[in-house]
């Protein structure tokens, strides 16, 4: 992370607060994307009219539109997505501040990262989808079992972020804020805190990402509402119009978030030197 | 140097450092005596890997000696040197924080309110000639700006010693003479002492009252204390090529020589 002062010519500087230059899409690139999309969409829909794919279980194009922009149009699908959102966002909150303290506790006091070190490696290691029943059981059908089961989800990508940006924070700046005077507080506050808030910007599109997750597999295994109680309703009816249709919504909901997710994370790191994270979504 | 112990800005009676290494320790300097009298500017100089930077160490209280003692202003120095503002070899700007605020920074540690901390800080940017970067993070910046802005973030607090650790040794030449200067004016008639590191014998000579040779590691030594009466205020342009410097030069290198032979021995 620390960049070295190697000689750099004085005369070789960057003005005052450069952007990012965009990164251009070459249009070869583009028109073959968009290429793809229509063959496949073209080529699914055709087939299902022709009978090559069967209809009930493959569902076609045109009719999953439909559907979608009939649920749009009436407006039922509000609610679920709705429903949907605010879980993810508690446990992310939830999830994250969890993460931050016991990083930090963790990070900053030796004797507890000893005590806590294997118990923390096996929470980890547990697959966590086995644990959404046992949520639903101790929490209800409620959002708090969805929430609860993306904490556990979105907890461990902060913890490990937090824990690794306050270790490896760079002594130098440390020892320099502490020779500028810096008190402990002082020193987690304007140091260890940025330190580690770049790791966990850093990874905001994967907790983002799971919280999603962590609410729509909650849902799909007991709710009443949301997404991913839309979609398991659709497959109980063979409805796989319906299933599709729920995939398409969930789909485009997290792109949208990944792109205001990618704003956020670039204002907040915006001190940071540019470095080519061009990742189109969010990998999870 | 008189001997009136309250003249003393920094003295090491004895200091031993060492450094924990899997091998048993490492004993980085051994039995080092310094004395550095209040507003004097003194060098250290010494072929790389010998301990100079560890040597500042123990005067900013940062590594506490393994033997010997630390005083400051006559008294021992326990924690952190607070009387030492501390120009790191590295780059120890906060990233995140604009030239303004890493300039402003050691004020918010002491509670300065915004508007007093940033009208100093902006008249500091201006005295280092970073006018018009203020809102620029440290990576956007050259080298010999963030040495700027480190001269600015230190000099600010108006701490009574300066310890400097090769602040202009990873510039080039022409940058490096003008930072020299710049040195020199904002030091003179400031009384502050300055404890000043490098591995570069025409900096160390030119800029200082005296300079201090240390041996080749492991467990350096001092080897000499060379005063340098060259008159101030010095031209640092004209003064390498003056008879004077040449001699003192002269006299230092032949000593220097050794220990980077030495030291060239014991790494080939
Ligand atoms: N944190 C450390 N742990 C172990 N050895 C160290 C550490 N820091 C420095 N050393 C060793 O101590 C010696 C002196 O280092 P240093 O004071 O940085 O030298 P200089 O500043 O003169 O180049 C070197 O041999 C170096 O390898
Ligand atoms: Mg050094």
């Amino acid at each position: 992370m620390s960049a070295s002062v190697e000689t750099t010519p004085e005369t070789r500087t960057t003005g005052p607060v450069r952007r990012k230059p965009r990164r251009k899409r070459r249009p070869a690139v583009l028109i073959t994307q968009i290429a793809v999309a229509v063959f496949v969409v073209l080529g699914w829909e055709l087939c299902a009219r022709a009978g090559i794919v069967d209809e009930f279980f493959f569902s076609k194009p045109s009719d999953i539109v439909s559907r979608t922009i009939d649920w749009f149009a009436t407006g039922s699908i509000w609610e679920h997505l709705q429903i949907t959102l605010v879980e993810a966002a508690l446990a992310l909150v939830i999830g994250g501040l969890l993460g931050l303290v016991i990083g930090f506790l963790l990070a900053r006091v030796e004797f507890i990262a000893a005590v806590f070190d294997p118990y923390i490696k096996v929470l980890n290691a547990l697959p966590r989808v086995v644990l959404a029943p046992i949520f639903l059981l101790w929490f209800g059908l409620g959002i708090w079992s969805k929430v609860a089961f993306g904490v556990t989800l979105v907890f461990f990508i902060v913890f490990f972020n937090t824990y690794q940006g306050v270790r490896e924070v760079d002594r130098v700046v440390v020892d320099n804020a502490r020779m500028l005077g810096a008190k402990e507080g002082q020193l987690v506050r304007h140091v260890l805190l940025p330190s580690a808030l770049t790791w966990i910007f850093s990874s905001l599109h994967i907790s983002v990402g799971f919280a999603i997750v962590g609410a729509v597999v909650g849902e799909y295994l007991g709710a009443s509402k949301g997404v991913g109680y839309l979609i398991s309703q659709a497959e109980g009816t063979f409805d796989t119009t319906g299933v599709f249709a729920g995939m398409f919504v969930l789909s485009a909901v997290v792109l949208v978030v990944d792109v205001a997710v990618n704003r956020v994370e670039r204002y907040l790191l915006r001190w940071k030197p540019s470095q080519d994270n061009n990742f189109g979504g969010g990998q999870r | 140097m008189g001997d009136d112990p309250v003249a003393r800005a920094v003295e090491l009676r004895g200091v031993t450092m060492a450094y924990r290494a899997r091998d048993g320790d490492y004993t980085a300097v051994s039995d080092v005596d310094l004395a550095v009298d209040r507003g004097r500017f003194v060098s250290v100089v010494g072929p790389t890997g010998c301990g100079k930077s560890t040597v500042l160490n123990a005067v900013a209280g940062l590594l506490p000696p393994a033997a010997g003692e630390v005083l400051i202003e006559g008294q021992p120095l326990r924690g952190l040197n607070r009387k030492a503002g501390y120009m790191f070899q590295q780059d120890g700007l906060l990233p995140w924080k604009t030239v303004l605020d890493n300039v402003a920074f050691g004020l918010q540690l002491r509670g300065t309110s915004k508007s007093e901390r940033d009208e100093l800080a902006r008249d500091w940017i201006t005295r280092v000639g970073l006018a018009g970067f203020e809102d620029s993070y440290p990576h956007q910046l050259s080298g010999g700006m963030r040495k700027r802005t480190a001269v600015a973030q230190t000099w600010i607090g108006d701490p009574e010693m300066l310890l400097m650790d090769e602040p202009f040794g990873a510039l080039d030449v022409q940058t490096r003479q003008v930072m020299e200067n710049e040195l020199l004016t904002l030091w003179t008639g400031t009384e502050k002492t300055v404890l000043f590191v490098t591995h570069d014998l025409d900096e160390a000579i030119s800029l200082s009252d005296e300079v201090v040779l240390l041996s080749a590691g492991p467990a350096s030594r001092i080897v000499g204390t060379y005063p340098v009466d060259l008159p101030r205020p010095r031209n640092l342009l004209d003064i390498r090529t003056s008879p004077e410097f040449t001699e003192i030069y002269r006299a230092i290198w032949s000593d220097l020589r050794d220990e980077v032979m030495k030291t060239y021995e014991r790494i080939g």
